[in-house]
């Protein structure tokens, strides 16, 4: 039984708000069935009060886009010297927007789809259809585009003709002020939690994501069963040990720490693309990560609960 | 041997819903969205909504509440913690015929069914009425919830416009035609006459006896949900549907609006071979409303001056009308338009063209303010260019800077659509279910 006590960050006032409650009240569950002493706290204005003054052992931030993984919120408890679980500041920055992270992983001889950044100016200042044009030319169709920041698929939308590419670009940028165009990489898509041990970073089995219309969007990603996952991934054993290895390979190459989920799709060639990585990856009863644990025998609660001492044992 | 935290692995194909297969096909579109997750943001009070229809409930006079809610427990609790009848309580349903003679309405209180709800009313209606593949003509755009409930029954809802006199006859008689054309059923018109939500837009006491007829000359109930009419904001009253047409108007009401939308109590009044099976339908629905809510009603409606209370009501949203219309003409650009109601909780605005406003809400709340996508108050898809804005809950100050964020948020939305050139709407699959914050 432990005698810890910690916060869980959850909610705050991303679009992915609703997702990060969900979050919330599952890790606070599961680390409760472990012992530990949990309460959900949302980020707000009475957040520093309460920090301040109930000082918890440690902080899980289960805040997904925004200040929860831009390194805003760990910037605020480095300064109040409160432990918390994942990755610091400067690695936050680095795995947060996500041209930056696919650029760290192309330098390191990684392969990641071709992209190009750009925000709403540059199409406002050169003309759209010039800049849309070219991005066509260079990443061809289908293409992809992200929001460059934020999570949970929210903004993103496959492009398969270029006279959609207007529409989804105003969806986009709803989202943020940049937009990420990809290489639209057909394939077996894949995510590969990776968890902190005392032997370093270590790859849990990869889950493979069919969903049913084809799209891993929102709805497929938070409706129960409107998605297959397939706990290991349909993988030949080479393809699964690239796949881990890519993942251990981003977690390490950003900085990473404690818990981290990488984004990838196999190609028919089985080559294996990074397409992104999460630092505060999804915990609700669809997401990935507690899927990855569960598959690995591994109990969702005593895996948190560990993280727990992790991060306790860095401040000491 | 399992080591501590080790559990057996969970590994194999799988569907995080095993009863996938075992759904109805009416279930088909409950799935999570997008616009429903951003709700979720709206609801914080750094937000400004413009989106919820939650009546604001401060000018109740709580504490007298408490004490008639205390006293229905102590002198009649037996009763008030039983089950009930399904019709209602029968000193209520008087009540509600004495609520109704304000709009011209001459009901027996043996006709009228109370529930849990307005909507449950109309829930029972759809139930006993369609059949899946049945059309129910609504305005366009229509109440969310309803729509909501016409999918789950697998009726087809066909839309008629409207204009600043309400649903438009000559639509209304072409869709009737159309579908006789078509060899389809049309089982009901549904009609929001007063201070639509969401459009904001009374029907003309002129048009109304003409509906009825086209209605009837077409063989076709009117389904009349009433739940705004005592919010006129000068007072005045239009006379229900019900009040001309006894014979083939289903009347819907609702204490939501003008008392106390949390005690979930409405009720429908219906023609007499009608009220049989709604009676039947409430009782395999649901036993009965809550009684001890119809007593805190009941109570109310006896104990306190309840036409003072909408009086006031009348009043405070009157002034949120003025500073949500007011901010409107302050601060949107060229292009924008909107109704102007004198009554009821919402504006119905249409944007420039282009502007999908679904598309839009993200960087709404991103700058903290919500509304709801006219999307969702059409059945097929149309809408894209309209938002529903909401007075009833935030004070006339939250209801000007809300404005003021909105100007800002459109003025960015123009500006990309200056860039990108007009989108396609991307339209919803179907009717969001109801929420509190788009009811």
């Amino acid at each position: 039984m432990s005698d810890r006590w910690v916060a869980v960050l959850a909610g705050g006032l991303s679009h992915e708000r609703d997702v990060s409650l969900r979050s919330g009240r599952r890790v606070s569950a599961a680390l409760r069935s472990a012992g530990v002493v949990v309460e959900e706290w949302d980020a707000d204005a009475s957040l520093l009060p309460r920090l301040r003054e109930s000082r918890p052992d440690a902080v899980v931030i289960a805040l997904h886009g925004g200040e929860g993984e831009n390194g805003s919120i760990q910037t605020v408890l480095e300064l109040l010297g409160i432990p918390y679980v994942g990755a610091d500041v400067n690695a936050c920055r680095r795995g947060w927007d996500k041209p930056s992270a696919k650029a760290e992983l192309a330098r390191a001889g990684l392969l990641t789809p071709d992209w190009v950044v750009l925000p709403h100016s540059t199409f406002r200042e050169l003309g759209a259809q010039p800049v849309l044009d070219a991005m066509v030319e260079r990443l061809g169709l289908p293409m992809m585009l992200k929001p460059h920041q934020g999570g949970s698929a929210l903004g993103a939308q496959v492009v398969r003709e270029a006279g959609e590419l207007p529409t989804a670009m105003v969806g986009c940028l709803a989202y943020s002020d940049a937009v990420l165009a990809e290489k639209y990489v057909d394939g077996v898509e894949v995510a590969v939690t990776v968890i902190d041990g005392p032997d370093g970073p270590t790859a849990l089995p990869a889950v493979e994501i069919a969903p049913e219309s084809g799209v891993y969007d929102y709805t497929a990603r938070y409706t129960a069963g409107l998605t297959t996952f397939h706990t290991p991934a349909r993988l030949g054993a080479e393809t699964a040990a690239a796949v881990a290895d890519l993942a251990v390979s981003a977690h390490r190459l950003l900085g990473l720490r404690d818990v981290s989920r990488t984004d990838a799709v196999v190609d028919a060639d089985g080559a294996v693309h990074f397409l992104e990585v999460n630092l505060s990856p999804g915990l609700t009863e669809t997401s990935l990560v507690p899927m990855a644990i569960e598959a690995a025998g591994l109990s969702f609660g005593e895996i948190y609960a560990g993280l727990v001492e992790r991060a306790v044992a860095r401040a000491r | 041997m399992t080591t501590p935290g080790q559990q057996p692995e969970r590994t194999g194909s799988r569907s995080l819903d095993p009863h996938l297969r075992r759904y109805a096909a009416r279930a088909g579109g409950m799935t999570a969205s997008e616009v429903r997750a951003l709700f979720a943001v709206a609801s914080r009070p750094e937000v400004v909504s413009l989106a919820g229809g939650m009546p604001n409930l401060a000018a109740l006079p709580l504490e007298s509440l408490s004490e008639q809610v205390g006293r229905i427990i102590a002198e009649e609790g037996l009763t008030a913690l039983q089950y009930g009848s399904a019709h209602g309580v029968p000193l209520l349903r008087e009540q509600i015929c004495e609520v109704m003679a304000l709009e011209g309405i001459s009901g027996h209180p043996d006709d009228l069914v109370v529930t849990v709800g307005s909507q449950m009313a109309l829930d029972l209606v759809t139930r006993i009425f369609c059949d899946p593949g049945d059309i129910v003509l609504a305005e366009g755009p229509s109440y969310v919830g309803a729509l909501g409930t016409f999918a789950s029954y697998q009726a087809e809802v066909r839309h008629v416009v409207m204009d600043a006199d309400g649903l438009v006859p000559e639509a209304l008689r072409a869709a009737l035609d159309a579908a006789k054309q078509a060899g389809r059923r049309v089982k009901f018109l549904y009609t929001i006459p007063n201070f639509n939500n969401p459009a904001g837009v009374t029907m003309a006491v002129a048009r109304r006896a003409e509906v009825l007829d086209i209605c009837a000359a077409h063989d076709v109930l009117v389904v009349e949900d009433n739940p705004y009419g005592l919010l006129g904001f000068d007072g005045q009253v239009y006379p229900a549907l019900r009040s001309m047409d006894r014979d083939n108007v289903i009347y819907l009401g609702s204490f939501s609006k003008t008392f106390a939308s949390g005690l979930r109590v409405g009720w429908a009044l219906a023609p007499h071979a009608v009220r049989e099976k709604l009676v039947l339908a409430a009782e395999s629905a649901a036993l009965c409303a809550p009684t001890l809510n119809q007593m805190v009603v009941s109570r109310y409606l006896a104990t306190h001056d309840w036409k003072g209370q909408i009086k006031s009501f009348q009043t405070m949203y009157r002034e949120r009308r003025d500073a949500l219309i007011s901010g409107l003409e302050q601060h949107m650009p060229a292009g924008c338009s909107w109704t102007n109601p004198d009554g009821g909780f919402f504006v119905w605005m249409t944007v420039p063209e282009g502007v999908d406003t679904k598309a839009m809400q993200p960087r709404a709340v991103t700058a903290r303010v919500a509304y709801v996508p006219g999307t969702g108050f059409y059945a097929d898809g149309f809408g894209s260019r309209q938002m529903r804005l909401s007075f009833c809950y935030p004070p006339p100050e939250r209801i000007s800077e809300g404005v003021r964020r909105l100007a800002g948020v459109l003025a960015q939305e123009i500006d990309l659509l200056n860039t990108f050139g007009p989108t396609t709407s991307r339209s919803l699959t179907g009717p969001q279910t109801p929420s509190p914050d788009t009811a």
